[in-house]
């Protein structure tokens, strides 16, 4: 590393080639997350249908495959699908706003994949190291539902309209939710920084992670969270069968796989959140050996892929719910016990230290 | 009372769990998909499919130009035209079928008086051009040259019921 930095310096002088070298290496690693990422999404639609079928004894995509093998039975279809998509024309209606039409999946895309600068993926990898990171992620998760709002006016359709407006309320509904269970976990880790939550549940054995401490916030979360990512149950705002698809209906070909994109590592995001927040990130569930000697990158992997598997589940089993019983849900529901659970949480963090040596609270106070 | 139960019966979001636990178990039990190319779901004698004139063992063929089937062709798909022939039988010089405007009710295979129309159990057939799907006399009868055995086969398998 030091070596390429002097080649750097050497080429193009001291400034020069040290605002080139660190320009190299930062594109290196956002190319080293936004690649696998982007595949992990296209395999994330495969994993999607294949157990949606599963649930409802279908067997689901298995007849693309790679040069003929047959135990790759299906899974060329996300490759076909995208190579189909890339070759259609993006349609742009007759009474669109262009600029804003163009614009609206880019600024999905972006907050969506600029989140993922500050999630640590072990003690050391991660990209940006920064104090804030969870308000980073904050603002960057909040900022998606701009391009579902420009999408929906700019398309000028009534479904598309009506799936934007259904859209804002209900990010926004969910972002205080979210926001609340959030603080409790700030509590517990007295940081920002999301590496250091997760060495803040360091400990001996999965009973140290926030999970088990916050659990009725880890189900908020994970329920905001889905409705944070429009997923079914809560995907009024694209609601198929009401509104055609919602703030989508009017894009096509590429513009809308962006959408897709965005939807999708979207998810993974909200799941590798709630691993790194509630399940302990790259922590193993258990400090002995067989379960150290494995790397802490594939610990979050398997964590993120294990709440992953709950959204699909949740897709296969919830009827959608209606609007109305969305905002209940939302506003007199969850904030509610949010605010409760941080007061109490409170409480117990300013008992005298001799009740928080009490066994059980240890662990966790 | 019940009100509480209802209650702690949400919060603890049993009814999800009851609804997870039933995809959960349908998760791993057996597809019942038919890969449809490789495997084919059993037809019935009766099936509906692809029309065909049958001619006799002798080679002469069975439509008499009756016109029992072009009257009661819902679709108006049949179209008929006959002459009398040298031999003084009367036979058909046009039987066109539109398949594109058929809707496979067997109606006329029903009203068939010498079992001359029938339809088979043919389904993967297509055309290209909308024209392809009428089906002349002589396309008709030779797919009933070829499928003779099975049709001849599946009437004398119905032929108890009619």
């Amino acid at each position: 590393m030091e070596n390429i930095q002097q080649q750097f310096v050497q080429l193009f002088g001291t400034e020069l080639g040290s605002m080139l070298f660190s320009l190299t290496t930062n594109l290196a690693l956002i190319f080293a997350i936004v690649i696998p990422l982007l595949l992990g999404v296209a395999y994330l639609t495969f994993a999607e249908r294949k157990v949606i079928a599963y649930m409802q004894i279908r067997v689901g995509p298995n007849r693309v495959t790679f040069f003929g093998i047959p135990w790759l039975r299906g899974w060329g279809q996300p490759i076909a699908d995208a190579v189909k998509a890339l070759m259609k024309e993006i349609v742009i209606p007759t009474g669109a706003n262009k600029f804003l039409f163009i614009l609206a999946p880019i600024l999905t895309i972006m907050p969506a994949l600029a989140a993922w600068a500050v999630i640590p993926f072990s003690p050391e990898l991660v990209l940006a190291d920064i104090n804030a990171g969870l308000l980073y992620i904050l603002a960057m998760t909040s900022m998606g539902i701009y391009g579902i709002i420009i999408a929906g006016w700019a398309s000028n359709s009534k479904y598309a309209f009506l799936g934007a407006m259904r859209s804002a309320a209900q990010v926004v509904s969910y972002e205080l939710a979210m926001g609340f269970a959030l603080v409790c976990v700030l509590m517990m880790s007295q940081s920002l920084n999301l590496g250091d939550i997760v060495n803040g549940q360091q400990g001996d054995s999965f009973l140290n992670w926030y999970l088990i401490p916050l659990f009725p916030m880890f189900l908020v979360y994970l329920i905001s969270g889905i409705a944070e990512t429009n997923r079914a149950p809560f995907d009024v705002a694209e609601g198929e069968s009401e509104i055609v698809a919602g703030f989508h209906v009017d894009y096509s070909g590429m513009a809308f796989t962006v959408f897709f994109l965005a939807e999708y590592s979207n998810m993974i995001l909200v799941a590798a959140l709630t691993s790194i927040m509630f399940l302990g990130g790259w922590l193993p569930p258990l400090d002995i050996v067989p379960f150290t000697l494995i790397p802490g990158f594939i610990w979050l992997l398997l964590k993120i892929a294990f709440v992953l598997f709950f959204f699909l589940w949740f897709r296969a089993t919830f009827p959608r719910y209606r609007y109305d019983q969305i905002m209940r849900l939302g506003w007199k529901v969850f904030i509610p016990i949010t605010l409760v659970w941080i007061v109490l949480l409170g409480l117990i963090m300013q008992l005298p230290e001799s009740v928080r040596n009490l066994p059980l609270l240890n662990i966790w106070f | 009372m019940n009100r509480i139960k209802k209650f702690f019966s949400t919060f603890l979001l049993f009814e999800l769990l009851k609804g997870m636990a039933v995809t959960g178990k349908y998760l791993f039990k057996p597809k019942i998909t038919v890969h449809y190319p490789e495997e084919k779901t059993p037809q019935s004698p009766r099936f509906r499919g692809l029309h065909a004139l049958r001619r006799y063992p002798n080679g002469e063929e069975r439509c008499i130009a009756c016109k029992l089937c072009e009257a009661v062709c819902p679709a108006l798909a049949i179209t008929i035209e006959s002459e009398e022939r040298a031999d003084g039988t009367r036979r058909t010089t046009r039987y066109d079928i539109d398949l594109s405007k058929c809707i496979f009710c067997g109606f006329c295979e029903e009203s068939c008086p010498v079992d001359s129309i029938v339809e088979t159990r043919i389904l993967e057939y297509h055309c290209e051009k909308r024209e392809d799907f009428i089906y002349t006399k002589e396309m008709l009868l030779a797919v009933g040259d070829r499928y003779e055995e099975q049709i001849a086969k599946d009437r004398e398998a119905d032929a108890h019921y009619r």
